[in-house]
């Protein structure tokens, strides 16, 4: 329910994050990221950050040089989500300390755990960064 | 869960709510005791009261919980409380009017975000007309904002607003706005002004819809021109003013868009043409202007060739319009088309050839010249055609009969009403939206389909955004199977057992009522002589007039005995309570102890709508009826459903009554009905064993409780056909009891608010030798029940009206006390004969 997946891309295409919230092969899920990303790059500044693909809304937002998309069913709050991919990309600043594509790269395993202190089985759970951050920064400082 | 709402800590309350969410979408009615609690959530953070630092997203209380716990809201039809309710109307309030557009970006969208959620919110509790306007305006205002979320927002919410409420001339003043954004550069944009335009699209503004889509067509770009072809053409067919704008867009459609006019709205015009006459030259007319064209589609070449096939001849007087340069045209476009199109065109040829009498023999060499050639053609179907239609031409005069023209269509859902039907949703959380309208029982007219779908068709990939005005249970009742007689008399009736509608799958069936629009014009014709009789199922999507119109006696006669169908109903729980040429009243009922359902069926057969309907129900003091709202116009071909809910409160024969009234054109006509409601049906038939009934029968000892009466003047019949009687009436036939075989003994219990449930027990002893006379003996715990019982049995036995035949099918196998004919007594023999 709530979001399918969540994918971060570069401008050329390459997917660096994704997490699906639901079931697909690794065939389907390359296609289904061609599809959409080629999409989004398509659209200038002054279009919607939403787009309808077969059933479901992709919800998009660029950073620099990455884009933060959001696979949500029909009935979401597309603004609702557009923040929350904002929320994503500040937790992920207050933690990295001015993020950047790099960080993400590098660190794929703490951006994982971010996420998924954040979104349960396509839920929004926690949206204090505080919450959040504090099992990532226990682990760094046990490490 | 109520508990986990108590939560303080907001990280924690939000996984809440969201577990609060996914369960009360799917039952909301175990979670009643939470919507207090979800209001007082949405009061703390709408406040903004002891919400930690941490949760405050540039200055808005999270807005996902706001969010999820309007979403949670959404899921309870109602809310009964009036102090939670006034506190969540506040909350809206303060929301609707406090979010302002402010610079930083964030803090905007957070904030329209949760007033989105809101205005939903408000859509779905409804009630307050003056917030509805508010969010109407707000919504307004979006749909012209610079911005290009909001817009988008603005035009998906009102595309949802339709769906709930109407608000349909508000939302009309913005068709300007509407249209404008249909052209704008982003394409999500377009399709969400394409889907409001379709939502909002009715009789009024049809026209102006559909010519701007035709318009937008022919510079769309593909991926939405299949959506926008499919929705002109579903638009074009339900609101056409008249049939010939109809046609007309259609080909217009087709000239611009060809590729993606599938074959069924070619099959659609045909069957309209068909079934119309007076539509058919101007068809012809139009398929010969656009076959002059140098480059035409291919399925315009099919629908042109079919067109003039069949009805050039009506042309054939006109310039230009000749068999032979029809055939010449025809011929030119040969070349061109694939071997789909060349049976068609063959067909055309072997008509057209037909309607030459005395044929022209140039003409004719031409044609033979044609099939000739295709005579030994690798397509099957091409050289079956071409070699029959050679052979058969050859006979001369006599084609003309074999060649006739084609009988009308039978009227069938139309197919592109499936396709858009056909969406691959498979979200997992049911929209709160869709299960309101789901549940939604206006009075709204419901589609009344045909038992035959249309041949199944591909599923159309993009029409998964179809969202139209639902109300998903479409019944199929079509209790007619009318057929019309060829000129046109009144057609014959036979009730049909109405089957039960499977009810529509939520998740994929978007479709509703179809807002049935008829033909104002054709209607607004001051004398109400014009009727049309129902053809095949009343099919409310083909709303355009498809069947022949008669004459008609000005006044206003029942179709049917109006007392036989009453009597039929007593027996029966379905089927026709009374009819004239204008309406139907259709019943079906559902008995439960003392409890009953009826469903009133009021069709309009016309093209006209029924206007000031009014139906009272005068009801006996013991029975409490209430019946649901009967709305005051029933538009035409349409079916509306009105429940009745009734309780029998104590046993009495008393009949209750519909008083019903309606105007067509000048006439009022107020038929009032008997409804069947009446004592056998609030009977439960039970069998009882020796040992249960004698105890019982003993200890009944006397009046008032046990009454015997001699019933003379019996309508005679044979003991088979009493049992079969009793049973129809609910009156299990207790066989073994009474060892005389010329008695019966039956059993029932009666239902009823004074006397709950109460076993009745009842004896006939009759006489062979005098079949009109029997001596009946019932006994029950209440004498007004055996009082009431007693007389309710004479009056059956008595003067039993013409459906006095055992309904057989209805009676669980009746169970003959031991045949009388198997007695020697001479008297039981004859009386077994009659």
């Amino acid at each position: 329910m709530g979001i399918r997946f969540i994918l971060m891309v570069n401008k050329q295409g390459q997917t660096r994050l994704a997490q699906y919230y639901e079931y697909l092969t690794l065939e389907e899920r390359r296609a289904l990221e061609g599809e959409i990303v080629r999409k989004c790059l398509a659209r200038n500044e002054q279009q919607c950050s939403f787009v309808e693909h077969r059933n479901y809304k992709i919800v998009y937002r660029r950073y620099a040089s990455l884009f933060f998309l959001v696979g949500v069913d029909n009935e979401e709050n597309e603004l609702a989500i557009l923040e929350f991919i904002h929320l994503l990309v500040e937790t992920m600043d207050r933690h990295f300390g001015n993020v950047c594509e790099l960080d993400i790269m590098f660190h794929l395993e703490k951006a994982h755990f971010m996420l998924e202190e954040m979104v349960m089985n396509g839920c929004i759970v926690e949206t204090s960064k505080a919450n959040i951050l504090s099992p990532i920064q226990l682990m760094d400082k046990a490490s | 869960m109520a508990q986990l709402l108590d939560e303080r800590d907001f990280g924690v309350l939000t996984s809440s709510m969201s577990l609060l969410v996914a369960l009360v979408s799917n039952n909301h009615e175990a979670y009643w005791s939470c919507l207090p609690k979800c209001v007082k959530v949405l009061e703390k953070l709408a406040r903004n009261q002891d919400v930690p630092q941490e949760y405050t997203y540039y200055g808005i209380p999270s807005p996902w919980l706001q969010v999820k716990t309007m979403r949670a809201l959404q899921y309870f039809p109602t809310i009964e409380d009036p102090n939670t309710r006034r506190s969540l109307f506040d909350v809206l309030q303060r929301i609707l009017m406090g979010t302002d557009v402010v610079k930083n970006v964030n803090k905007n969208n957070a904030s329209h975000a949760v007033l989105f959620e809101a205005l939903a919110l408000v859509m779905h509790l409804d009630a307050e007309k003056e917030m509805m306007s508010q969010c109407v305006a707000l919504l307004g205002k979006f749909i012209a904002v610079r911005e290009p979320n909001i817009r988008y927002l603005g035009l998906e919410n009102m595309t949802r607003m339709l769906m709930v409420t109407d608000v349909q001339d508000i939302i009309k003043r913005h068709q300007a706005q509407i249209i404008t954004s249909l052209k704008d550069p982003d394409i999500s944009i377009r399709r969400r002004a394409l889907d409001l335009l379709y939502g909002m699209c009715d009789v009024s503004n049809a026209k102006d819809i559909v010519e701007e889509i035709l318009q937008y067509l022919s510079s769309a770009d593909f991926a939405m021109r299949e959506e926008l072809s499919l929705k002109a053409a579903i638009l074009a067919e339900k609101f056409a003013p008249d049939l010939s704008w109809y046609v007309d867009v259609i080909l217009q459609l087709i000239d611009k868009a060809g590729d993606f006019v599938s074959d069924d709205i070619w099959f659609r015009v045909v069957q309209f043409v068909t079934n119309n006459e007076d539509l058919q030259t101007y068809a012809a007319l139009k398929a010969r202007e656009y076959v002059d064209k140098p480059a035409i589609h291919e399925t315009m070449v099919k629908l042109s060739a079919y067109i003039l096939g069949e009805y050039s001849h009506l042309l054939a007087r006109r310039p230009g319009c000749s068999p032979k340069e029809i055939f010449s045209i025809l011929h030119e476009k040969f070349p061109t088309v694939s071997t789909s199109t060349i049976p068609i065109l063959l067909s055309t040829y072997a008509k057209i050839l037909m309607h030459t009498q005395p044929p022209d023999p140039e003409l004719q060499n031409q044609i033979w010249a044609v099939f000739g050639k295709f005579e030994s053609c690798i397509d099957a179907e091409i050289q079956q055609r071409a070699v029959e239609y050679r052979a058969l031409s050859r006979k001369g005069a006599a084609l003309v009969d074999i060649l006739a023209e084609m009988p009308k269509f039978p009227e069938r859902q139309s197919a592109l009403i499936k396709k858009a039907e056909d969406s691959e949703a498979d979200t997992a959380e049911q929209s709160a939206i869709k299960l309101r309208a789901a549940q939604q029982q206006t009075s709204n007219a419901l589609v009344v389909t045909d038992q035959r779908p249309a041949n199944g068709t591909p599923p159309v990939g993009q029409l998964s955004l179809v969202k139209l005005p639902s109300v998903s249970n479409a019944d199929q009742n079509t209790a007619e199977q009318g057929e019309t007689q060829s000129n046109g008399a009144l057609t014959i009736m036979d009730p049909q057992p109405p089957s039960s509608a499977p009810s529509a799958d939520l998740l994929g069936d978007l479709l509703g009522p179809l807002a049935i629009e008829g033909l104002p014009g054709a209607a607004a014709q001051p004398e109400p002589n014009l009727v049309s009789g129902l053809e095949g199922g009343s099919n409310a999507a083909d709303a355009l007039a498809i069947a022949p119109v008669e004459e008609q006696s000005n006044i206003v006669q029942p179709l049917g005995n109006i007392a036989e169908r009453f009597h039929a109903l007593c027996l029966k729980d379905s089927g026709v309570l009374y009819e004239d040429p204008y309406i139907q009243i259709g019943i079906k009922a559902e008995w439960r102890a003392q409890h009953g359902r009826l469903i009133l069926f009021l069709g309009n057969k016309n093209i006209a709508p029924l206007l000031s309907v009014q139906s009272l129900i005068l009801p006996p003091s013991h029975l409490k009826i209430e019946l649901s709202l009967v709305p005051e116009t029933i538009p035409p071909r349409a079916q509306v459903q009105c429940p009745l809910e009734v309780i029998n409160l104590r046993p009495s024969r008393d009949v209750a009554v519909l008083d019903f009234s309606y105007k067509f054109g000048t006439h009022v006509v107020n038929p009032k009905l008997r409804l069947p409601a009446v004592l056998n049906k609030f009977l439960q038939p039970i069998q009882v064993s020796p040992e249960e009934f004698f105890p019982q029968w003993r200890s009944l000892s006397g009046p008032p409780l046990k009454l015997q009466e001699v019933v003379r003047g019996v309508r005679p019949m044979p003991l088979v056909e009493m049992a079969n009687l009793f049973n129809s009436l609910r009156l299990t036939v207790c066989p073994g009891l009474d060892p005389n075989p010329n008695n019966m003994v039956a059993s029932t219990t009666f239902y009823s608010e004074s006397t709950r449930a109460m076993l009745c027990l009842i004896r006939i002893e009759t006489d062979p030798a005098d079949r009109t006379q029997l001596r009946m003996t019932v006994a029950s715990g209440d004498p007004a029940l055996t009082f009431e019982l007693k007389e309710f049995i004479k009056e059956q036995l008595v003067s039993i009206p013409v459906p006095s035949r055992a309904p057989a099918p209805v009676s669980p196998p009746a169970q003959p006390v031991s045949p009388p004919t198997a007695t020697s007594d001479p008297g039981d023999i004859l009386a077994g004969l009659l």
